[in-house]
């Protein structure tokens, strides 16, 4: 077993993770957590697969996986971000139908 | 300047544009809806012209000039073109609805226009991008803009609707990706075009294939993964449900399509079709059973979605039979143009009877608070060209369809979708009888009393969708002459 | 010439969609407009009728889709059955225009009323079967909204039932003519009928088929057990249950019954398929048991519905026996209960609107009271029954006696 293929299981292995508690999960927060751990997940499969042999078998490192993992990270912030605000929302809003019959 | 808007340049303007807009649109506070229907009615224009130049052949864009397998390559054919131009004109005529809904200065309106742009910058990478990574990009915009959109109305169930609807979204841009990564980890390349010529029918492809149709799956809202479509497609602004379910998710089902029948073609078994198949008739009955236990209006059209859905995928099993293939593909256009035209004139409909009326609950509505007899008339035919009867593009769709079962042999689809026909002939016409009874409402009723006046704009702007719909109807021959490559079926 | 056929249908499309838009109040615009579109499409077909009888021949094709094509043509068919209804079309809007003088919603009710015309002049003249079929549905659209015209619970329910009828029967003939154009190919009607050459096809499944179309075709022209709708949508206008009820709707069914055995099957193949005896009985079944319900009917306009259920499979029953002469009487019998029904129906709908009356234990001493409206009921009556000179009275049916019933009465 080499290394890439030790790093592309772990990260199935945290997809797998992420995924299950995201679907049995019932905190909001917990769930955004988890997708964002799923998320991880793919990115170290990307990463591990930078590390490949090239046609002369010479070891060589691909760069572009990493322009994608930067790329992804920066989408993953955003939809959190998102994610976050909406939870704060739905907070408040319940927050104020809970004290609005009172 | 001609030569840049009729080469193949046209692709990179056709997504620069809307992305232009949508930051000018947030740049001018208060007048952000100008940008935006400049962008709209241009990117109309550049629609028509992308359909005129891909009949000839394919157009190709390597972007700034890298070709892949280290650029991202830009594509489009005639069934790019289609999406593309149902996109823009579905976009131009809630463009025109949305002008009269939304309060001019309102915050829900400064909102509206940019996240608008957006999703248009959006539907036209996924449609245009030959890039699989690009494409994973495209879908995240795509969500969040349209997550962003369902928050405009802002209630605490429309919220979390679009929480639901954002976490669903997110699992399913995942899924997707770590297909493209299995893909990326074996071939070292995301053009879709050279996936196509080295992938095979490999273990690796197939698992590849199958993460990334779930989690396409999961956004096109196939039953059984439908569940979070009713709320955010019921409890968005009328608009925003007609852009939902009129255009995306029509978007992750052409990516479907590309992938199964044109990048991993290999890899996709019949079984798979069979199985997609399965699931789209159980789509068709679920949906439309649904619709017809609806208590509220927007409800009702949301459950239709989900039924509609099910025609697409439906299809499947034959799409992969040579006998039919042609057949089968001119109905998938079918289906997806006439069902753009229909739903989206439905939601805009429904809209305008939400307003006038003041509330959506079906048991309450009486001919005597609707809207003017324009806003039925789009209800009315967008609801026959759902049902599947003639005149209408629906009619088509489901016509090519079932001939294409029965030539195959395959009367449990025949019979689900006549059936399903008949469901859905059921709730369409429990809205439409609504029209004509003048029965007192029950008694429950004195806040809704006062009715409000709908624009004219609103009400034409769903009939003329409406319209659109039932032209289909007619034009069948001429409108799949122009879009009829055979680029599925070889 | 063939431009001949489009104008047909439509001088009865752009004045129905025109009346949408005329205001309410603006009733000479609209009578204007209704007559008018009347008067031209029985000039057209006047025209149609010289044309025809000159040998001239009339057909359009359009590419509907690869391999389907939108046809319409013109024989002799077709020629009566567009003539019967252009001409009680024109009879008809006179009388809507009186009998819905101070109604509410008169624009959509003369726009559908239009609409439903150009469906039956479409079914008349539409040459292959993805026509009829296209005509078909139409109609079924079109006549909803003129059967929940009132908009009481009452007629919105009875609408319900017509559309689960209709739609149910529509769904039937879709599935029967996709079939039979996924293994036969786009069937064009022909008068020795398109199947009797084709040895390839199996007969079971023309069996099968052919039970489709009629099962579909059987819900329009009301045939046992599928007839139920026709007496409940006798809630619509007076002028609806004349002209669509009794006439258009159901006559189409009719119509496109004899179109599938004669034009589609050809009635030596269809004798041979052995499907013609079942239709028979059918037919036969429906003629006794709309007769004897038509007895036992105290409403007078339900009364003549079951009338009508019985009347029109006498076409059905013509059809199905298939000799010649059975065949012409058949076509003779669907001009002349379409005549005479139309006349019942606009006494009933005077006698409601005048006097109130509904009921048959109601209409004693009626006569005297309004004598013209019952002169002509009685003509009709007796038209009906197949007394002479009325009509040829070679299939006189126990029918015949309901209107009998009522009218002594008078």
């Amino acid at each position: 077993m080499n290394t890439s293929l030790l790093f592309s299981l772990c990260g199935v292995a945290l997809f797998l993770l992420g995924l299950y508690v995201a679907l049995t999960t019932t905190v909001m927060l917990r769930r955004i957590l988890a997708i964002n751990i799923m998320g991880n997940g793919v990115f170290m499969l990307f990463i591990a697969s930078a590390y490949r042999r090239g046609e002369d078998g010479v070891l060589v490192t691909d760069p572009v996986p990493h322009a994608l993992v930067l790329t992804g990270i920066v989408v993953a912030v955003s939809a959190t971000a998102l994610a976050l605000t909406l939870v704060c929302r739905l907070h408040e809003l319940s927050h104020a139908s809970h004290e609005g019959p009172k | 300047m001609s030569e840049l808007m009729t080469g193949p340049a046209l692709l990179a303007w056709l997504i620069s544009l809307p992305l232009l807009g949508a930051l000018a649109s947030i740049a001018l506070k208060h007048g952000g809806r100008w940008p935006a229907l400049t962008v709209v009615i241009v990117n109309l224009g550049l629609a028509c012209l992308l359909v005129a130049s891909t009949q000839s052949a394919p157009l190709r864009y390597a972007l700034g000039g890298w070709e892949a397998p280290l650029g991202i390559v830009l594509y489009a054919d005639t069934l790019s073109a289609m999406m593309i131009g149902i996109t823009a004109l579905v976009g131009a005529v809630v463009s025109w609805y949305s002008l009269g809904y939304f309060a001019p200065g309102s915050s829900s309106e400064r909102a509206f226009w940019p996240l608008w742009c957006l999703l248009l910058t959006a539907l036209n990478t996924l449609f245009l991008s030959g890039d699989a990574f690009n494409l994973y990009v495209g879908l995240e915009i795509l969500s969040l803009s349209a997550v962003a959109l369902v928050t405009l109305s802002s209630g605490l169930e429309a919220i979390q609707a679009a929480l639901r609807y954002l976490l669903v979204s997110l699992m399913g841009s995942l899924c997707y990706l770590l297909g493209v990564a299995l893909l990326y980890q074996a071939y070292a390349t995301l053009d879709l075009a050279l996936l196509a010529d080295v992938t095979g029918d490999g273990v690796l492809e197939r698992a590849a294939l199958a993460l990334m149709v779930a989690g396409l799956l999961l956004k096109t809202a196939l039953f059984p993964l439908h569940f979070w479509l009713p709320q955010a497609h019921a409890g968005a602004p009328a608009p925003v449900s007609a852009l939902l379910s009129a255009l995306v998710l029509k978007a992750t089902f052409y990516l479907i399509l590309r992938l199964w029948f044109d990048t991993l073609t290999e890899a996709a078994t019949y079984l798979g079709a069979l199985l997609l198949g399965l699931l789209g008739c159980a789509a068709i009955l679920w949906g439309s059973l649904q619709a017809l236990r609806a208590q509220r209006l927007k409800q009702l059209v949301a459950y239709s979605t989900v039924a509609q859905i099910g025609y697409l995928f439906a299809l499947f099993p034959l799409l992969n039979d040579p006998r039919v293939a042609d057949a089968a593909f001119d109905s998938v256009i079918y289906f997806v143009i006439a069902h753009a035209c229909a739903k989206g004139a439905m939601f805009l409909a429904a809209g305008n009877i939400l307003t006038a009326a003041g509330h959506g609950r079906l048991a309450d509505l009486r001919a005597a608070n609707l809207p003017s007899a324009i806003t039925l008339f789009a209800l009315a035919i967008a609801g026959v060209s759902l049902i599947g009867l003639p005149p209408t593009g629906g009619f088509i769709a489901k016509w090519l369809l079932l001939q294409s079962a029965l030539q195959v042999g395959a009367w449990w689809l025949a019979g689900v979708v006549l059936l399903g026909g008949l469901l859905a002939a059921a709730y369409v016409f429990r809205v439409l009888a609504v029209c004509f009874d003048v029965s007192p409402p029950p008694t429950s009723m004195e806040a809704s009393s006062q009715r409000t006046i709908v624009s004219a704009g609103r009400q034409w702007s769903a009939l003329i969708l409406a319209l659109v719909a039932l032209a289909l109807g007619f034009l069948a021959a001429p409108v799949l002459d122009l879009f009829d490559a055979n680029l599925v079926t070889d | 010439m063939s431009v001949l056929l489009p104008l047909i249908l439509l001088s009865s499309l752009i004045p129905g969609i025109a009346t949408f838009f005329v205001p309410e109040e603006r009733a000479r615009l609209r009578n204007t407009l209704n007559l008018g579109a009347a008067l031209v499409k029985t000039s057209l077909v006047v025209a149609l009728l010289v044309g025809v009888s000159q040998g001239e021949l009339y057909e359009v094709r359009v590419a509907l889709l690869p391999g389907v094509e939108f046809l319409l043509h013109a024989d002799a068919w077709s020629l009566m059955f567009i003539s019967l209804s252009s001409l009680l079309w024109l009879v008809t809007t006179l009388y809507a225009i009186g009998y819905l003088a101070h109604s509410r919603q008169r624009s959509r009710f003369f726009g559908f009323f239009s609409l439903c015309v150009f469906s039956t002049a479409g079914i008349a003249l539409s040459g292959n079967l993805i026509t009829f079929l296209i005509f078909y549905e139409l109609l079924t659209l079109a006549t909803y909204p003129l059967v929940v015209h009132k908009g009481t619970p009452e007629s919105i329910s009875a609408g319900r039932k017509y559309l689960a009828y209709t739609l149910f029967g529509g769904t039937l003939f879709l599935a029967g003519v996709v079939w039979l154009t996924a293994v036969a190919g786009p069937i064009e009607f022909s008068a020795t009928g398109v199947l009797a050459g084709r040895s390839d096809l199996s007969p079971t499944l023309l069996q099968g088929i052919f039970l489709l179309l009629i099962a579909g075709l059987g819900v329009k022209a009301a045939l046992v057990p599928l007839h139920s709708w026709l007496p409940a949508s006798m809630v619509a206008p007076a002028p609806v249950s004349a002209l669509l009820h009794a006439v258009a709707v159901v006559k189409a069914g009719a119509f496109g019954i004899s179109r599938v055995v004669y034009d589609v099957y050809g009635v030596e193949f269809s004798a041979a398929l052995g499907v013609t005896t079942p239709l028979a009985i059918a037919a036969a079944i429906t003629i006794l048991y709309g007769s004897t319900m038509a007895l036992f009917q105290d409403g007078l306009k339900r009364r003549l519905a079951y009338s009508t259920v019985s009347q029109v499979s006498y076409i059905a029953l013509g059809t199905a026996i298939a000799g010649p002469i059975a065949t012409i009487g058949g076509i003779v019998h669907l001009v002349h209960q379409g005549l005479m029904k139309i006349t019942l129906f606009f006494c009933a709908g005077n006698l409601d609107e005048t006097l109130g009356i509904t009921k048959v234990s109601q209409m004693n001493g009626v006569g005297r009271r309004m004598p013209w409206t019952m002169a002509a009921f009685t003509i009709a009556a007796l038209g009906m029954i197949g007394v002479p000179p009325w009509r040829d009275s070679c299939r006189n049916g126990t029918s015949a006696t309901a209107p009998w019933k009522a009218v002594p009465t008078g």
